[in-house]
């Protein structure tokens, strides 16, 4: 890291016996409920790990800026005057206001508006009013901005962490960056921009979007009205996620768990692999059928591979721990407290620099737009008030476990290839079980946390 | 060749209609504009109170009539944006719009079970007038209380009306929704707003 130097920290012991929390076949309710499990994961997991914290279309020039965090922690992500990427601490080493109150921006430096010590975008100390009034001369890096140690961009993906012996993000991610770049290289020039969001947050502890985020499981039951919803035309229709519908288990979707707490719910196999095919099972969605006749028009036999960028790519990519990558979104959430938590469905939009769409991008993301605001209101609601709910039945004591054993002791349930790899059938607990495991390790090791300064 | 029905298919959200819509609800609230004749502004009034009514009532069928067959139900997720460029809190043509209500009276959308309660408040009507003499823009600001599940809250913000005067009654082209929260994380955004 040049020009920065990190402090070195490392975490103090668990305030459980994890050993009693966690077992194969189910977890103890605490998990969800305790605030000081809560406040240990916001150090052994949202420190300890590679967390997401945005993506590089959100600050694309130097100096730009966005506002996120890494569990409650306030950064600041800036590509600095020099085109460096930093998470700066949105904190002031003066007397801990934020320096920052904007979502986004450009800025080349900071200026707390408490008493108006400024900070270039490097997070160095810039200058303090009256400065006769100190006898110090600031030169101490310990008056910079902290700002997270190490920050790592996958192709446009922006990470950090505070874990000075973390892998390499690209080790971290493992098998997962697969099926990402997969997601990515279906679009012009391998890459997308993010468009705004479905901003959403539910009252329940972040484990619970977690736990949901491969579950085949729930589908028929807990969207049963927008796969009605989807198929309102046609009853036996096979518009959205009707693929779910009888026994998703027959299905060719699959469920993977690749390590580190990433999982994978591919529904590919379910939509037949030609061009138009995607575009085929959407539901209704606005201007569908203006912008499918325009672009046919314009397009001919091209058009349905423009369509298909329109339509939501049927996979759930999950990167441990607030990373997730379904249709067209990338949603992130973000916790709160033990029991709150924020989840942004960030929307896409294809770029098309080559010009391939011969001038109809425009018009596929009007298209894409739409598409993309369906499931978040129509599905997502319902999902997250079922977590809500799932946090009031935890208020119930006395009644300890939580199962996730669906699969479990089944033989050849699951297929586990030479680097660890499983996959298993849609509706199985399987990812929730190891990323349950991972999760227990995190909790009981011990990472060496750092922040850094500029120097 | 008659129209194609815009509740079974969606041929009118063109570029052009989004175009025209960008340019209908932008820089529309002027004082030159500011319609001061009293029976216009007291039937105005007197329409947003009957939609308010209908919501809190969970006359859902009926509010989705106050619609002109070819409308838009908006809220932005943020101020003065292009709907075709960005993603936005609702976006419903008449066929998504009929799919809401569809899926809360299905009875299995689980952030309605228990349903939500409603006590509406409209106020600070000011209609405006456009090129066209037969269509008006309104602007209302409204708090609605929600009563759901044993917690009490509130959404508020001003509301844009385009409406079309069809001489026995209004019919809403298009409502806009602008919530002074809309670029915040939102718990349980499903009402109808
Ligand atoms: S707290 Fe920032 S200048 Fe005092
Ligand atoms: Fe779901």
């Amino acid at each position: 890291m040049t020009g920065l130097r990190s402090i070195d920290g490392t975490a103090s012991g668990p305030a459980w016996d994890y050993d009693k929390l966690v077992f194969e076949d189910r977890v103890h309710r605490v998990l969800y409920t305790d605030p000081r499990i809560f406040d240990e994961e916001m150090t052994r997991i949202f420190g300890a790990v590679w967390v997401y914290l945005g993506h590089e279309s959100q600050i694309p020039a130097p100096n730009d800026f966005v506002a996120t965090r890494m569990g409650r922690r306030p950064l600041i992500l800036v590509r600095d005057s020099e085109g460096v990427l930093r998470a700066l601490y949105n904190r002031c080493t003066h007397r801990g206001s934020t320096v920052c109150r904007e979502a986004r921006g450009s800025a080349k430096s900071f200026q707390c508006g408490y008493h108006g010590w400024t900070f270039l975008n490097t997070g160095k100390l810039n200058g303090v009013p009256w400065p006769d009034g100190y006898a110090d001369n600031f030169d101490d890096e310990k008056f910079n901005l902290a700002q997270v140690p190490r920050v790592e961009s996958y192709r446009g993906f922006v990470f950090g962490t505070l874990n000075l012996d973390a892998p390499p993000l690209i080790d971290y991610l493992g098998g997962v960056a697969g099926p990402l770049d997969e997601w990515l290289d279906r679009h012009p020039g391998g890459k997308v921009v993010l468009c705004e969001a479905n901003r959403l947050k539910f009252k329940g502890n972040w484990k619970l979007l977690y736990d949901n985020s491969a579950d085949g499981y729930h589908v028929v039951f807990s969207h049963r009205s927008l796969l009605a919803m989807e198929n309102r035309f046609d009853e036996d229709g096979d518009k959205g996620m009707a693929f779910y519908k009888s026994n998703p288990d027959n299905a060719p979707m699959y469920v993977r768990y690749f390590g580190n707490g990433h999982h994978f719910k591919d529904k590919r196999p379910n939509v037949e692999d030609r061009p138009g095919a995607l575009w085929e099972i959407e539901g209704p969605h606005p201007g569908m059928e203006h912008f499918e006749a325009s672009l046919r028009q314009r397009l001919g036999d091209k058009a349905d591979r423009a369509l298909d960028l329109a339509s939501s790519e049927p996979v759930n990519i999950n990167v441990f721990p607030n990373l997730h990558i379904l249709g067209n979104h990338i949603q992130v959430s973000t916790p709160v407290s033990v029991d709150e938590t924020d989840t942004t469905w960030y929307g896409t939009a294809v770029v098309d620099e080559d010009g391939d769409l011969e001038g109809t991008v425009d018009a596929i993301n009007a298209l894409r737009m739409r598409t993309q605001e369906s499931f978040p209101n129509f599905g997502e609601v319902d999902d997250l008030v079922n977590f809500e709910q799932i946090q009031v039945g935890f208020q119930a004591e006395e009644d300890e476990w939580v199962y996730m054993h669906r699969g479990l002791g089944i033989p050849d349930r699951f297929q586990v290839d030479d680097d660890g790899v499983i996959t298993g059938p849609p509706t199985d607990e399987v990812f929730m079980r190891e990323h349950m495991r991972e999760w227990k390790r995190l909790m009981t090791a011990e990472p060496r946390i750092a922040i850094a300064r500029a120097v | 060749m008659d129209a194609p029905d815009p509740s079974t298919s969606s041929y009118y959200v063109s570029d052009d209609f989004y175009a025209a819509l960008v340019e209908d609800f932008s820089g529309w609230q002027t004082p030159e504009r500011a319609i001061t004749d009293s029976a216009l502004r007291d039937s105005c009034a007197r329409f947003l109170a009957e939609e308010a009514r209908l919501l809190d009532t969970d006359r859902l069928d009926d509010w989705l009539g106050l619609f002109a067959r070819e409308c838009i139900y908006w809220v932005p997720g943020t101020r003065d944006g292009d709907p075709r460029r960005e993603i936005a809190i609702a976006f419903d043509d008449r066929r998504r719009l009929e799919d809401r209500i569809f899926r809360l009276q299905t009875g299995e959308a689980w952030s309605q079970r228990p349903g939500s309660r409603t006590t509406r408040m409209v106020s600070n009507i000011e209609p405006f007038s456009t090129p066209d003499p037969e269509i008006v823009m309104v602007r209302s600001n409204f708090l609605t209380v929600e009563f759901r599940a044993g917690e009490t809250r509130s959404w508020a913000g001003w509301a844009g009306h385009r409406l079309r005067d069809m001489t026995t009654h209004w019919k809403i082209l298009v409502k806009q929704v602008n919530l002074i929260d809309y670029d915040q994380n939102l718990r349980n955004p499903s009402i109808v707003l």
